[in-house]
This record gives structure tokens, sequence and C-alpha cells, in this order.
């Protein structure tokens, strides 16, 4: 698998100048992170509707659920920790409550947040915002999948969380790939167990589907890249199959992806599972590498995971 | 310029009716709602452009009420400007109501914000006059905010952000009641020097009697005379304000009321006794 030679950011700057050059609703709000999110260019372009409000958060949120107010579509942008349990009542009331539309930008997630440590990795962002009413939680997994999200994103009336890794994806998607907000996509299709993958784990799950193979694994690839709302029928339709489920995510899987693949399957289809995330811990200061090897956010994790449930699929089968 | 015996007759309407509606539920927030009679009058009769019969107009004024827990004192002067139908205030906080305790923008015809998390209208107001100006829009916004409430960050950092962007089209209020939930402002948390800190913040600041119509509205006509400031006018108020049960009283922000006591208050303000 190769990574893809431009930043994420960079593609999520090149959308947004290329929609707010045939939209005028459409308005940046930043926090002293323009420079972070790339935006800079943006701003050079269209300074007038550009709000940098400097560091103050819970401002950023406020002035663009009011310019929203006012029929903008403001984008907000900070680090994902501060982009949701630092402004989570902001979010909350001032966006969702009141039935606004601002865009939530929040970079750098989980371990991604890498040399600026415990304090700027968040594990439990896609949890407080899949818990807010009419919140829609996105994950890109690449820039093709970028593109084909940004114009549904822009059509959709309401709040949107993103969760933009900011540095270079793992090529995941081509030009002509398939994208429908809230729809998963099947990567792989199998017959032995199904992994839901997120963000980084997606590239991740794929790894684990050749570990897998060499172990007489069939495993079916599906890439959520819509935490919220979760494509239950995909979910349902694929556990129903395989018998066997992992999630993987980069962040807790205290309600998160996991959580929510869990929530369905106990409601809808009660299977064998296991969560491949962060288990209920903080973050730490560390390159990706090391802090996916040191959480189990590694292909090879999701690789013992899956053998674990299709043993567990057998001793259910057998009784 | 304006019709001030009119503001001043639609002051005391929005009083009596503030007080019948929080007296037929029994409980609610009386004080801080009886405290905005006069600034609510003198913006809905008299300084906003705004109609009724088009309360969606792009070019109108804004209210955010960032103290939303004053909502019913707005929602008398809605009834009464026919945004909402006058029997509606009786269903205030009923189940199902279009009218619960802090201002919801869903729900009221004529709510320009949804308040309630203190500090958070008073940022909406500064976004809602940047995009005013990204449009050039020739509106104005208009926000009122709690003493209490100015103990909340949010409040600064919007303070900063408001002078910083030199948001003239932002005319704000503090309600300066001098009381909040634990007691007297100054007591819990204080304010003082109130003007000073806005001054400090880059806004005009006027200070007047928030129970003197014609005082109110001189101060925003010259508030929007100001060019290359936001304006911050501190309303000196009376926390319950006109209700004999309730006026001045450090307990009143959240107070059950009877019904002879809701009455008596009513019938005192309309025979000029309160």
């Amino acid at each position: 698998m190769i990574k893809e030679d431009r930043w994420l950011r960079e593609t999520y700057v090149d959308l947004l100048m290329e929609y707010a050059s045939k939209d005028e609703r459409i308005a940046i709000v930043e926090a002293d992170l323009a420079r972070a999110a790339g935006t800079l260019r943006f701003q050079e372009t269209f300074p007038e509707r550009t709000v940098d409000v400097g560091v103050a958060e819970a401002n950023m949120i406020g002035v663009a659920a009011g310019m929203s107010a006012m029929g903008k579509i403001p984008f907000t942008h900070t680090f994902t920790p501060f982009a949701t349990r630092r402004v989570c009542d902001q979010v909350t009331l001032s966006v969702a409550y009141a039935g606004l539309n601002v865009k939530c930008v929040g970079s750098d997630p989980g371990v991604t947040a890498e040399l600026n440590g415990g304090t700027h990795m968040s594990m439990e962002d896609v949890a407080i915002m899949r818990n807010i009413p009419g919140m829609i939680v996105f994950e890109p997994t690449d820039s093709e999948q970028l593109k084909k999200a940004f114009p549904q994103i822009m059509e959709h009336y309401g709040p949107v969380y993103i969760r933009l890794l900011r540095r270079n994806a793992v090529k995941i998607f081509d030009e002509n790939c398939e994208f429908r907000l809230g729809k998963g996509i099947v990567l792989k299709e199998g017959r032995d167990v199904s992994i839901f993958a997120s963000g980084i784990m997606t590239a991740e799950a794929l790894e684990a589907a050749e570990i897998l193979k060499e172990e007489g694994i069939d495993a079916e690839i599906i890439n959520i890249h819509t935490i919220k709302p979760l494509d239950e029928e995909l979910v349902i339709q694929s556990a129903r199959k395989t018998g066997a489920v992992i999630t993987a995510e980069n962040g807790s899987i205290i309600n998160g992806l996991g959580a929510a693949v869990a929530e369905c399957l106990g409601e809808n289809c009660p299977t064998v599972m296991k969560r491949v995330g962060v288990r209920d811990h903080f973050g730490e200061v560390g390159f990706t590498d090391y802090l996916q090897e040191k959480y189990g956010l590694k292909a090879k994790n999701i690789a013992e995971a899956a053998i674990t449930v299709t043993g567990l699929k057998k001793t259910e089968v057998s009784r | 310029m304006y019709d001030i015996p009119m503001i001043e007759e639609k002051a005391l309407e929005v009083r009596k009716l503030t007080i019948e509606m929080i007296g037929r539920l029994g409980v609610g927030h009386i004080g801080g709602a009886l405290s905005l009679s006069e600034i609510i009058a003198s913006l809905y009769f008299g300084v906003m452009n705004i109609d009724p019969q088009d309360s969606k107009k792009a070019d109108r004024d804004r209210l955010v009420l960032s103290k939303g827990h004053g909502g019913p004192a707005l929602y008398a002067a809605l009834a009464l400007k026919g945004f909402i139908p006058m029997e509606e205030l009786n269903t205030l906080n009923q189940p199902g109501t279009r009218l619960p305790s802090h201002c919801d923008m869903k729900l009221t015809n004529g709510i320009d914000m949804t308040t309630g998390s203190l500090g958070q209208g008073f940022s909406a107001a500064l976004g809602m006059a940047a995009a005013a100006k990204i449009d050039k829009n020739p509106c104005y916004i208009y926000t009122i905010i709690g003493d209490g409430e100015s103990q909340e960050g949010q409040i600064w950092e919007g303070a900063l952000l408001g002078g910083s962007k030199r948001l003239d089209n932002v005319i704000a209020f503090v309600d300066y009641n001098k009381m909040q939930i634990d007691g007297y402002t100054e007591e819990v948390n204080g304010l003082e020097p109130l003007d000073k800190k806005w001054e400090a913040f880059n806004w005009h600041v006027q200070t007047v009697d928030g129970h003197d119509v014609e005082a109110i509205l001189k101060a925003i006509e010259e508030a929007k005379k100001m060019k290359g400031k936001p304006s911050m006018i501190i309303l000196n108020t009376i926390k319950g304000k006109g209700g004999y049960f309730c006026e001045n009283l450090v307990t009143c922000h959240n107070m059950p009321i009877d019904e002879d006591t809701w009455k008596k208050a009513v019938d005192l303000l309309e025979r000029g006794k309160a």
C-alpha cells in the first residue's frame, strides 16, 4: 500500500476553495490554527470570509453558529480534542440543538497527533460527537473519498464532524470510487469474518486480510467512513453472512465505531465480536507507528482479534 | 423620534404579562425577566427593524437574548408585536409548548437565536454581526447578557473579538441588576469596574438607568453613531422590578409564585401602585 503524495489537509483546503468560489455561503472560522489546517491560502483568497477568533475555541463555535443563523455555511477547525471535548456544550447547544449548519473540522485524530502528545490526542472525540443528536460523524479515509464526500457534506443541512487526518493518508480509493454519506464500503468480500474499519485503520484492516488469508481465514473488509449515522443495514448483512465481527478504530473503543457496531448487532443480530482500538487510555507523545504498536492498532492486532472471534464462532456452532 | 409614552406603556404590558405568564405556571425565572421590561420594549416597539408579517426578512435587526432565562419577557413582546398569538403565552413550559423557559429559535417565531447555556448567545451575536458585514447587510445585532453571565469566560472571548474586529453593528446590553443565583454579584465574583473592563476591550461604553425608556433609546441612538467600535450599554436595573413580591429580592432568580400573589402584582401595576 502506498501513501498519498499530498497531505489530506491540502485536499480539504482545495475543496473549500473550489466550493467557496462558486458558493458564497462558505466561510471559515479558525482559532489560531489556520496554519495547521493549511487554510492560510483560503484566507488570502477569501479574506472577507475568514474569521480567525484567536485562541478561543468556545467563541469560535458560537461565532460560527451566529454566522449559520445568517445563512452562512461556516467550517470551524481546531485539533480534535479542542474541536470536541473543549467545546462540547457549544457544539451541542449553539449548533446542534439550535438546528444550525456548522461543519466542525477536527484535525490530527487519535494517535496521529504524534508529537503534540497526550494533551492534544483525543481518544474520545468520536464518542462525544456521536452522542450529539443530529450530528453526522465522518472520517475521510483518503483524498479521493474526501473529494466525493465534500459536495454531500455541503448539501446536507446540519452539523457534520469531519475527523480529518492532516498528513498523508494511505491511498485506498481511486477517482471512480462510489460514495454516499452514511453508507459503508465493502473493500473486499469474505466469508469468515467481517472487519469494519475507519480512518487510518482501514489500511491496517486490508493488511490484516492478507495475514488472515495465510491462516486460511477469508475476511470481509468494510470501510465505515460515516460512524454516525451507522450503515446498520450493511453491518447486519455482513455479520449475518460471516458470523464474526471485528471493528478497528484510531481512538477509544468506548462509544466509538466499535461501540456503534456492537449496539447495532446487540439489538439486531447478536454476533461474536472484538473491538480493536484504544482500551481506555490517554494518549502520549510519539510517532504514529510507535503509538499504533503501543495501543494495539496494527494489522497484526486486527488479525489476532479476527482469529480469536472466528474461533469463538466455531465454539458457538459446535455447542 | 420615538413615541416614548407608548413604549413605556408597552414596557408595563411586558412586565404584567411576564408576571402573569410565570404566575399561571407557578414558578419561573421572574427576577431577571422583570429587569428586562424596558429594554425589551425599547427594542421591539422602538428601534428594531422587524416585521411580524415577514419575520425572517434578511435585513431585519436581530436580538440575541444571551441570558436565555429572560425568555418570558421576550415572549410577551413577541405576542404584543404579533409574532405569536397572545393566548399562546399561557402555554409557557406546558407539555409540547413553543415557549420554553429559555429561548429556542426552532420553536418560537421571532426568536433569532437559541440560548440558555450562558455566554454562548453573545458569541453567536458576534458571528451574526460578522456575517452581516460580509453580506453588507445593514442590520444591527442587539444582544443582552446578564451580569452573572458576565462571569463566563466566553463573554470575554467575545468581548476581545468584538473590539478587535470592530464589529460596530453590534449593540450589546448588560442587564446589571447586581444579583445572581448565589447572591449579590459583587460578593459572588465581582465585575467592578464593569464599564472600564468593556472600555479596555475597545467597546464604546455607556451606562444608563435600565428602567428609563428615554435614556435607553438615547443611548442606542448614540451607539448607532459610533463607527469602528461595538457598543456596550450597561443597564443599571433592579432584579424583579415591578413585582411587589420579588423586587430587589436576592432570592428572586427563580421562585414559586401563587395565584393570589401574581394577581395582586398585576393589579398593583395596573393601578400604578407598584
